[in-house]
């Protein structure tokens, strides 16, 4: 790309921040549920990691040079994010060549097509995750079992599917928890699932460090996961035999995953806190239609891609107050 | 403009789907195959034909005032001759192509060769005209049924290129009409660019 002239209104402060710096700091946060998942489904998770990030930087840089005829931006850190994202949102037992097609999906059809970083208005890697469950439905919802599961099985279920199909086939509530984990193993991760979403312990962790660096502000998270939580409270307090309670929503599923590093791309997401509000509300709510009225046992990710699209409009009417002007 | 150019602007240089971006609903909605593709887009055409050389016939006739009622009732009479025949001779695309074929009808391309060509030019210009965006039209459909069964289910026309279970679903449902479009419309402007 040719060098931009950036304008600005004053106070004009600098920063040392870079895009490089904002995307090593994100992939750093991300190690803990990284480690993690390679503790939980062994070398199939470095395989589906390794071999999505190759593919997304590979893509990115392919297109770039060959198809949009620019220098290419591997090197930003912005190709291996989406990787790593792709990895963390697909089971960990994805034959490869899906992996490969869902990172041209990702790269090429939700970054590059709209013009590259900072130009896409859907979350890249969420668009390959969404490509992928809808295009092959059956391996996108075989999960492996964890390595350190006691039961000699292959593949199950996750929590969320056992609760969707508990209550599609009319059980109580109650009755299916007892086949559910605990809220302790959820906690820390003792479950089958997406690759990097099973452990929402070390994703509060990575929360907390990008916090600290002051990578995302804690808004949108607290937002969605907030919305989440109200919003499905309010209906177990209303039937509890037909909903669960909201603690299970918050810990399951994509729910932490994306709230802390899906929901919080800067650029998918609102600028002003006032948008941001409306967002995470958006996302919450959809996730908990989903989860309990809709087809799909999850459903954050069709959520935060529907927010994401709703994004440009928030920004028209919310716009942020200049510095030193008056209402 | 000769007649030679008159029946090809509507392959590349004016075609009703990826130029002008008339007639969407029959695109995204029956070209979950080439063959659906083929038979909606080869159906339009002879509703364009024969539409083009009738408007341009009785162009002088049709007071101003009535003048798009009258192009409806001849265009519904040609479609519902269309869905006769088709109902007769094709039974299994007719039922494939359903609801689409009587929504023909109010069809943009249909209506607006007639009012913006046949209305105004001979019956021979009309009729090559008709034809020329009728085909255009086939064409365009067929390509994107083409490449959406090929990604989808690894067939074209119902041949076997690679085994169904390397299919991506997603190009068979809405989803993937709407991406094959965009990028076929991409293509084509890089094509008429150059």
């Amino acid at each position: 790309m040719s060098k931009l002239l950036t304008i600005s209104p004053s106070p004009h402060v600098h920063t040392s921040d870079s895009v490089n710096k904002i995307m090593y700091r994100v992939l750093l946060a991300l190690v803990p549920a990284l480690a993690w998942s390679f503790f939980m489904f062994g070398f199939e998770a470095i395989r589906v990691t390794l071999i999505a990030v190759a593919a997304c930087v590979a893509f990115e840089y392919l297109i770039q040079k060959f198809i949009m005829k620019e220098i290419p931006q591997i090197t930003d850190g912005s190709a291996a994010l989406t990787g790593i994202l792709l990895a963390f949102n697909v089971p960990a037992s994805l034959p490869t060549w899906m992996i490969i097609v869902g990172a041209l999906v990702a790269i090429g059809v939700g970054k590059l097509s709209f013009g590259g970083l900072g130009n896409n208005p859907f979350n890249p890697a969420l668009v390959g995750r969404v490509f992928l469950l809808i295009s092959f439905p059956v391996h996108m919802t075989s999960w492996p079992v964890t390595q350190h599961a006691a039961v000699d099985a292959l593949t199950t279920a996750t929590p969320l599917a056992l609760l969707k199909e508990g209550v599609k086939a009319g059980q109580p509530v109650s009755e299916i928890m007892t086949a559910l984990p605990s809220n302790l193993n959820l906690l820390y991760g003792n479950m089958s699932g997406s690759l990097g979403e099973i452990s929402a312990m070390f994703l509060l962790l990575g929360f907390g460090y990008m916090l600290w660096k002051k990578v995302i502000t804690w808004h949108i998270p607290v937002f969605v996961l907030g919305t989440i939580f109200v919003f499905q409270g309010a209906l177990w307090m209303l039937n509890p035999e037909n909903f669960i309670e909201p603690l299970f929503h918050l810990l399951t599923g994509g729910a932490m995953l994306g709230a802390i590093f899906m929901a919080t791309d800067m650029v998918t997401s609102p600028m002003t806190v006032k948008g941001q509000l409306i967002f995470g509300v958006g996302i919450g709510v959809i996730t908990v239609l989903i989860r309990n009225f809709g087809a799909y046992p999850e459903g954050i990710s069709f959520a935060i891609l529907i927010m994401n699209g709703f994004t440009p409009l928030i920004n028209a009417y919310i716009k942020p107050k200049r510095f030193g002007g008056t209402k | 403009m000769n007649q030679m150019q008159n029946f090809t602007k509507g392959f590349i240089k004016e075609n009703p789907v990826f130029v002008l971006l008339l007639g969407m609903c029959p695109t995204l909605g029956v070209t979950s195959s080439a063959i659906n593709g083929l038979g909606m887009g080869l159906a339009t055409t002879f509703v364009l034909l024969m539409s083009n050389i009738v408007i341009s016939v009785i162009k002088n006739v049709i007071p101003s005032k009535v003048k798009i009622p009258s192009f409806i009732v001849v265009i519904a009479s040609l479609v519902t001759v269309v869905e006769l025949v088709m109902q007769a001779y094709l039974p299994a695309l007719y039922k494939s192509l359903g609801l689409f074929i009587p929504l023909i009808v109010v069809n943009c391309i249909v209506l607006g060769r007639a009012e913006a060509f046949a209305s105004k030019n001979t019956i021979a210009t009309s009729a090559i005209d008709g034809l020329g965006m009728g085909l255009g039209f086939s064409f365009a459909l067929t390509l994107l049924g083409a490449a959406r069964e090929f990604l989808g289910s690894g067939k074209i026309f119902n041949l076997t290129i690679f085994p169904e279970d390397y299919g991506m679903l997603l190009f068979v449902l809405a989803p993937g009409a709407f991406l094959v479009l965009g990028y076929l419309i991409a293509i084509i402007n890089r094509l008429n660019k150059a």
